[in-house]
């Protein structure tokens, strides 16, 4: 009796949670069941229903080209974010006080900065009349500026500046939760910092890693403004893809095909790095 | 000897380390410094470095009644977003957050799938939803579009928040006569009230920067501020939209720096 009162006053009802879970039924989860009918649309006037736009999507090097490079673009972001970021949330944690703040400030400045005033920013940085083609020319060491806005280089290197943050802060987390005394014990033993560092910090912040690996890859792939305003017209990613398929050619069937495939690609993703973050939990409080 | 051995060991980790560290951060630094340094130029093209300095395209601001009209609308309908995320948002947060019921944890996994979902996926798929059912695109269909991607920064934040509420505060308020509605106003409400901040912070500039659900939501009609400055990048190389750009980078650094204050906003993204 006791217990139920207790319980009663320190718990809320579930009920509360029903005007926000009505409001995603109707709004989030029936427009994805209505994608997922479309996708199965064989033309746009629906008036047969089957697998010919996916057929159509799997079948063309084209469509397939698109998806392929998009996942890789994400690969190459998290892997260039990964190898800038870990430093930086090394540094954070070792810094002083103040040091800490300014890194924190640098960190979170880009993730609540609009995206397209970041991008915007990029294409001053990497445009012909741009600071690296300044810098070089005034060095004497270019003739000609280099073409750096509208290349894969270029749109790698802005996505991972406007998602640095999503790797730092897990990884800030992760950092902060390891033991020091481990890696003193690992220096008393006689290991060096490289050494401590590999079999020592590294794989005890894996959460982290996993975590900002996932939040990065998601937010690269799905950045539809920067991909379109560094990667031009030449370079096309699902998004932009699934953009034009809706609006400039209005082939709503084909694109909710392309929007189900891309979900799937994500959630496969988001999958997969969940059970590696799940065995690596495992792993650390082993 | 072997001493030696181990300071060159630690020196050439730190130097590593901190080497691209700090690269790093004039990396995440550089494109804002970029964009207010140039939003300085006398010039009529965003050429770097500026031919000279002048604050004529912030003056020019006052005439943009375009990029003006754009934010207001982009601040109404975030405004709104941001109403109805944390209101929904708290409620349904106080009910999943320490229920250890199923529906709680499918429900919690619910409100935070936005988050991993490309957007322009669900910006469609709303699109199909509105015209199915013969609503018309309207600030309406906007509002509805960016509380569903702006919710789940206000459910994370706040059921973090309720996980530390140590409950003894409650049976304590209870034991000493408290109704449960007094507890929640005088009690819960103050221990959690930074992390609704921080969310319904985050949540507001998620809203006030989107772009894929504003793409298919919106009507003719309803200019939205990103799209307007992306539709100006990519015709031409604005100067007012780097002054604008300027602007909004200020004030965002502001509205930061006051969160940090109130909500503790660093500790509350980590």
């Amino acid at each position: 009796m006791a217990a139920t009162t207790l319980r009663s006053v320190t718990t809320y009802d579930l009920k509360l949670a029903a005007p926000l879970a009505l409001g995603f039924l109707v709004f989030f989860v029936t427009p994805l069941v209505i994608l997922l009918a479309l996708s199965f649309q064989a033309d746009p006037q629906g008036s047969r229903y089957g697998l010919t736009q996916y057929v159509h999507f799997l079948a063309d090097r084209f469509s397939l080209g698109v998806l392929g490079s998009t996942l890789w673009l994400g690969v190459k972001v998290t892997a260039l974010t990964l190898l800038l970021g870990y430093p930086v949330a090394w540094l954070h944690q070792r810094a002083p006080g103040w040091g800490k703040g300014v890194i924190m400030l640098l960190v979170l400045l880009p993730l609540l900065t609009s995206v397209v005033v970041r991008t915007f920013a990029w294409v001053v940085i990497l445009g012909r009349q741009g600071i690296i083609n300044a810098a070089l020319g005034g060095l004497g060491l270019i003739d000609a500026p280099l073409k750096l806005l509208y290349t894969d280089s270029g749109v790698v290197m802005a996505l991972a500046q406007v998602q640095m943050p999503l790797m730092v802060l897990p990884l800030i987390t992760a950092l902060s939760r390891i033991d020091p005394n481990l890696a003193d014990a690992s220096s008393v033993l006689g290991a060096g910092h490289w050494r401590t560092f590999r079999k020592v910090t590294l794989p005890l912040s894996l959460p982290g890693i996993i975590a900002g690996c996932l939040l990065t890859y998601a937010a690269a792939i799905t950045a539809f403004i920067t991909q379109s305003l560094i990667g031009g017209g030449q370079m096309l990613f699902m998004p932009m893809y699934i953009y034009q398929q809706a609006s400039t050619l209005q082939n709503w069937p084909f694109a909710a095909a392309i929007s189900i495939i891309f979900l799937a690609a994500v959630l496969v993703v988001v999958s997969v790095f969940t059970v590696l973050g799940r065995l690596s939990r495992g792993y650390t409080n082993a | 000897m072997s001493n030696r051995r181990i300071d060159l060991d630690a020196l050439s980790f730190r130097v590593v380390m901190t080497g691209i560290a700090l690269l790093a951060l004039v990396l995440l630094a550089a494109p804002t410094v970029v964009v207010v340094w140039v939003s300085f130029t006398n010039g009529y093209s965003l050429k770097f470095p500026p031919p000279g300095y002048s604050t004529r395209w912030y003056v020019e601001l006052w005439n943009a009644w375009q990029l003006q009209f754009a934010m207001m609308n982009s601040l109404k309908v975030a405004a709104w977003a941001t109403g109805l995320s944390v209101l929904l948002g708290v409620a349904a947060s106080l009910g999943i957050a320490r229920s250890e019921k199923l529906t709680a944890r499918v429900l919690d996994s619910l409100f935070l799938s936005p988050l991993v979902l490309p957007a322009l996926a669900f910006g469609l798929s709303s699109l199909m939803f509105f015209s199915l059912v013969g609503l018309p695109v309207s600030p309406l269909t906007l509002i509805i579009g960016h509380t569903v991607v702006s919710v789940p920064y206000v459910v994370r934040n706040s059921v973090a928040s309720l996980a530390q509420l140590n409950p003894s505060l409650l049976e304590a308020s209870a034991s000493l006569g408290a109704s449960r509605l007094y507890s929640f106003r005088r009690v819960t409400l103050p221990l959690i009230r930074p992390g609704i901040m921080a969310g319904g912070f985050i949540a507001f500039m998620a809203s006030f920067d989107n772009v894929p659900v504003s793409l298919f939501l919106r009507d003719a009609a309803t200019d939205m501020l990103p799209i307007r400055m992306w539709q100006d990048l990519e015709g031409k190389l604005d100067v007012t939209v780097a002054a604008l750009s300027g602007v909004l980078i200020v004030v965002t650094i502001a509205l930061m720096l006051v969160m940090e204050r109130v909500a503790g906003l660093s500790k509350r993204l980590t």
